[in-house]
Parts: structure tokens; C-alpha cells; sequence
């Protein structure tokens, strides 16, 4: 497999199966290396999001295993599977899912029950510090744009300190006007933590610009992975070969910016 | 579009005739609604509901009232708050069977309720005996009226807690179990949270409904003053001999519901 190759650390090895109703079987394998984050890119209803919740412990696959560095945090045949608040996996979930009772710093401390209160503030403070977000301390969820959710959600996935960060459409529910700057950052962030990380997206230039393997999914099934050159290069179905198409309007432009 | 210019009086005419085809039953309804309540209000002279407040009966009443339903709605809470949320998470044939069977309460009528728990736990019914043998005898005591309060408010309850349990976003349990919380946390710190509007609509609904409970009380607990008559049961006896204490408790009693339907109403809006 070729999505390895992490700058050291942990890595996140995938391989999942099982029917995760509608009549949808999943049957995927991949690997996220630290600072080498895997894309996984389909159509709507192929099963990315179920890949994510099976990974992250919200689904239990019928088959497989999910090893974290020298973690078994799943393998069917070992019966071994670790609860999800135990497998320190930070979750981004599509639409970012902030608790709407706390304002921004109360979400970001939610994780942090294991520290003393005094602790938990000042973790929190720091963490938004670094993403530029401390000034929306106080705000409440609903009071803040796509852009800063995303990033209070992201605050929040990693104030734990978690050993891999799963991101589900991570720039979906943002307007195109901040799209941009908002993936950028995003893609700096996930260089600077190089932490094991898998994110699902439908669109194929948030998969270019933030992971550097793109494995492609259709009808629950691994049809392709690579580089997005390599897709490019030899698409293997005419999915990919469509969302390469679209892609090559968007990646020459993501190029200079 | 020539042609609507003619049209356009007949169609108001029509419009009109509908308005009111529609409005005559709506204002019937409202006038069903709002008169016997206006009629309590409008026949209290101030001096005859002083009077009335210092009927015997009135005291016992307003006690052993206000003390069952904190006790059955209490109960109700702290048991139905769990079983709501099981109710709520559970998408299984025994949990849907289960959610359907508690809330046939609701559909019961009142003097059918009263019969039932007679039957159930009366001297002569099915764990009557039981409970005679172990020193318990509900019937005709405090306990009996807790007991029916219970059996006919906890299913508006549960349904409210059931409703808002189900509105909690999923995606909310899951990053919050990824941060490292266990069941009981995330139940206490985002499920009851999100939930509270709901639950505290459904308790002041249950506590309502506990507070008008006449039927099953009658039967199953009697009408003994001090011990089993209610504010409900206070008015029933009242009326026989006195018709301003009768009004002065029916007065109580709707300024209590009136409250609680201010509760419900903010709760709802929260």
C-alpha cells in the first residue's frame, strides 16, 4: 500500500468491512502515516462517512481492524474493541457538531475533564491561541460563522492531544468565499500537527490540497488509490476519471496561491 | 388575464363566504373553550372567595394535593428521565413495544384507571395479597392517590422526554464520547441539556395532569378528607353544600394549571 511513508510516529492502519444497512457493504483498507493524511473521496452514499464512524468506534464493522501505532483500537477475530471515549481519536464531524448549551472555550474544555478546573481554561486558551481562534472564547456556537465552527471544532478535537484526527467534510458546510482560505489553513494546521489523519470529502480540491493520498470509494469499495497525479494519470473508473476532469480546473489554481 | 378583471368580485364574494365558513366553527370552539372558564372567573365576588378559601375542607385539600403530585411527579422524573432516554435510543421491537404499552395510560379512561388499579392492588386484586402479607394496604390511604396521579401523568411525561431525546443530534454523542466521556457523562452534560426544554414541558404537563386526577382517585383512594381528598375530590364534595368553597377551590386549582401552562409554554420556547 502506498499511503504510508509518515515523518515517523504512529500510523493508522484500516481495514473495515461489514453491512452498514441500505444495502450497502463496506469492504475498505487503507493506511494514514503521521503528516501524510489520507483523502477518502466518493459519491454521495458510497460509504466514506461510514468508513470515518467505523474508524473512529461510533460503528462496529463486521470484519477487520483498526491499529493505531502499536494500539489495536479494533480487530474482530482478537475481539478486542475499544470504546470510543477510550481510542483518542479527535472527531471533526460533518457540520462540526459544537455543543449549542456552551460557548466556544466551554466546548473546547469538554475533553478536558481529566485536568483540575484551573488547568482545563488555560489548555483551552492555548489551543484556540495556536489556530488564531481565542478571541471567540465566549461566543456561543450559533453565533459563529462556517469558517470560525470549523475551527472551534478543531480546537476542540485537539485539546486532548488525540493520537489521529478523523475529519468528515471538513470544508462542506462553508460558503465558497472562505472556502479557500479556510482549506489553507487548514492544511497548514494538519502539516504542523502531522498527526495520523483521515478526512472524507466529496470534493476532489479539498482532497488535493490537504492530503497527500487520495483513496477513492464507490458503492463501499476501494476503486483507486494514489497521488491525485496518479489518478490523473491512469483513472481506473469513469468516476475518477470525472472527478480528475474537475480537478484539473482547481488544482493548477490551488498551485499558486 | 382579461377575463380575471371580471372574475376578481366573485371570487371575493366566495372567498368570503369561506372566511366564514370557517370562522363561525373556529369562534363556536373558542366560545366552548373560553365561557366556563370565564364563568368561574366572572361569578367570584372577592368577599365570597375569602370565604371560600376558609372552607374546612380547603386546607387538607391544598396540602395533600401539593404534596402527592411533588411526590408522583418527583418520582416521575427521576424514574421516567432514564427510561425516556432507553425509549429514545432504543430502535428495537422491545423497545417500540415498550414505548407503545406505556402510553396506554393516556387512552384510559379515568374511571376504567381507577378500576384497574383496584384490581391490581386492591385487598381483593391481583398482588393485593401480596402486599397485605408484607403490611402494605394501598387502598383508601395517601399512597393510593400517589400511585394514580403516577399512572395517569407519567405518560405525558415520558412522551415529552421521549420527543426531546430524539431531537438530540446524534453527531452530539458521538464527539462527545471521542472526548473521552463515558455514559453517564454525556448524559448528564449534552443529552439532559439539550433535552431540558422538553423535559420540563413534559413534567409541568405530567404535574397538570396529576393535579386534575379525579376519576381514578375516587375509586382506587377514596374520598377521605386528609388522607385521599385531593383539591378534585374537595370541589366534588364541596358542590353537594357549598357553592362558593367549590368555586374558590376550582379557582386554586386553575390558577395552578395556568401556571404550569406558562411553564410549559417558556419551556417550549427555550
Amino acid at each position: 500500500m502506498s499511503g504510508g511513508g509518515g515523518a515517523g510516529g504512529d500510523a493508522l492502519a484500516v481495514a473495515v468491512a461489514g453491512d452498514v444497512g441500505g444495502g450497502l457493504a463496506i469492504d475498505v483498507a487503507f493506511r494514514a502515516g503521521g503528516g501524510a493524511p489520507v483523502a477518502i473521496v466518493g459519491p454521495n452514499g458510497a460509504g466514506k462517512t461510514s468508513v470515518l464512524r467505523m474508524v473512529l468506534g461510533a460503528l462496529r464493522p463486521a470484519r477487520g481492524s483498526v491499529v493505531l501505532g502499536d494500539t489495536t483500537l479494533f480487530d474482530r477475530a482478537r475481539g478486542i474493541d475499544l470504546p470510543i471515549e477510550l481510542r483518542a481519536l479527535g472527531y471533526v464531524p460533518q457540520h462540526y457538531a459544537l455543543f449549542p448549551h456552551l460557548d466556544a472555550i466551554g466546548n473546547v474544555m469538554y475533553g478536558l475533564a481529566a485536568l483540575a478546573a484551573s488547568e482545563r481554561r488555560a489548555r483551552a486558551r492555548a489551543v484556540m491561541q495556536e489556530l488564531g481562534i481565542d478571541g471567540l472564547a465566549a461566543r456561543r456556537p450559533r453565533e459563529l460563522s462556517g469558517g470560525e465552527a470549523q475551527r472551534v471544532a478543531l480546537a476542540r478535537a485537539l485539546a486532548r492531544g488525540p493520537r489521529a484526527l478523523l475529519l468528515d467534510e471538513p470544508l462542506a458546510a462553508l460558503d465558497v468565499g472562505v472556502r479557500r482560505a479556510v482549506r489553507q489553513s487548514l492544511a497548514r494546521d494538519l502539516a504542523r500537527l502531522a498527526l495520523p489523519t483521515v478526512l472524507v470529502t466529496h470534493d476532489i480540491a479539498d482532497a488535493a490540497a490537504l492530503a497527500s493520498t487520495i483513496v477513492v470509494v464507490e458503492a463501499g469499495k476501494v476503486v483507486q488509490h494514489g497521488t491525485p497525479a496518479e489518478l490523473a494519470a491512469a483513472p481506473a473508473t469513469a468516476f475518477v476519471d470525472e472527478l480528475m476532469a474537475t480537478a484539473t480546473v482547481s488544482l493548477p489554481s490551488r498551485n499558486h496561491t | 388575464m382579461t377575463t380575471s378583471r371580471g372574475r376578481r368580485p366573485q371570487r371575493g364574494v366566495r372567498d368570503a363566504a369561506w372566511t366564514t365558513a370557517l370562522a363561525v366553527p373556529a369562534v363556536v370552539l373558542v366560545a366552548a373553550l373560553v365561557l366556563p372558564l370565564a364563568g368561574l372567573l366572572l361569578t367570584a365576588s372577592p368577599s365570597e372567595l375569602a370565604g371560600g378559601l376558609r372552607h374546612p375542607l380547603v386546607g387538607p385539600a391544598l396540602r395533600l394535593s401539593l404534596l402527592t403530585t411533588v411526590i408522583a411527579v418527583a418520582f416521575i422524573i427521576v424514574a421516567g428521565t432514564p427510561l425516556a432516554w432507553f425509549l429514545a435510543r432504543w430502535r428495537t421491537r422491545a423497545g417500540r413495544v415498550l414505548e407503545v404499552l406505556v402510553q396506554i395510560p393516556v387512552v384510559v379512561p379515568p374511571a376504567v384507571a381507577g378500576v384497574a388499579l383496584l384490581l391490581a392492588f386492591g385487598r381483593q386484586g391481583l398482588f393485593g395479597p401480596a402486599l397485605a402479607r408484607v403490611g402494605v394496604g394501598l387502598p383508601f390511604s395517601t399512597p393510593a392517590v400517589v400511585l394514580a396521579e403516577i399512572f395517569v401523568a407519567a405518560p405525558f411525561f415520558l412522551q415529552g422526554a421521549v420527543d426531546a431525546f430524539r431531537r438530540v443530534n446524534e453527531d452530539l454523542l458521538v464527539v462527545a464520547h471521542s472526548l473521552g466521556a463515558g455514559r453517564t457523562r454525556v448524559f448528564f452534560t449534552v443529552a439532559v441539556p439539550l433535552a431540558l426544554p422538553g423535559l420540563v414541558g413534559g413534567a409541568a404537563m405530567a404535574w397538570a395532569r396529576a393535579l386534575g386526577e379525579f376519576g381514578a382517585t375516587l375509586m382506587f383512594a377514596g374520598n377521605l378528607t386528609g388522607r385521599t381528598q385531593t383539591l378534585p375530590l374537595a370541589i366534588y364534595t364541596a358542590l353537594e353544600s357549598d357553592l362558593s368553597a367549590a368555586r374558590a377551590i376550582a379557582l386554586i386549582l386553575m390558577a395552578v394549571a395556568f401556571a404550569l401552562l406558562l411553564a410549559i409554554r417558556a419551556g417550549a420556547r427555550r
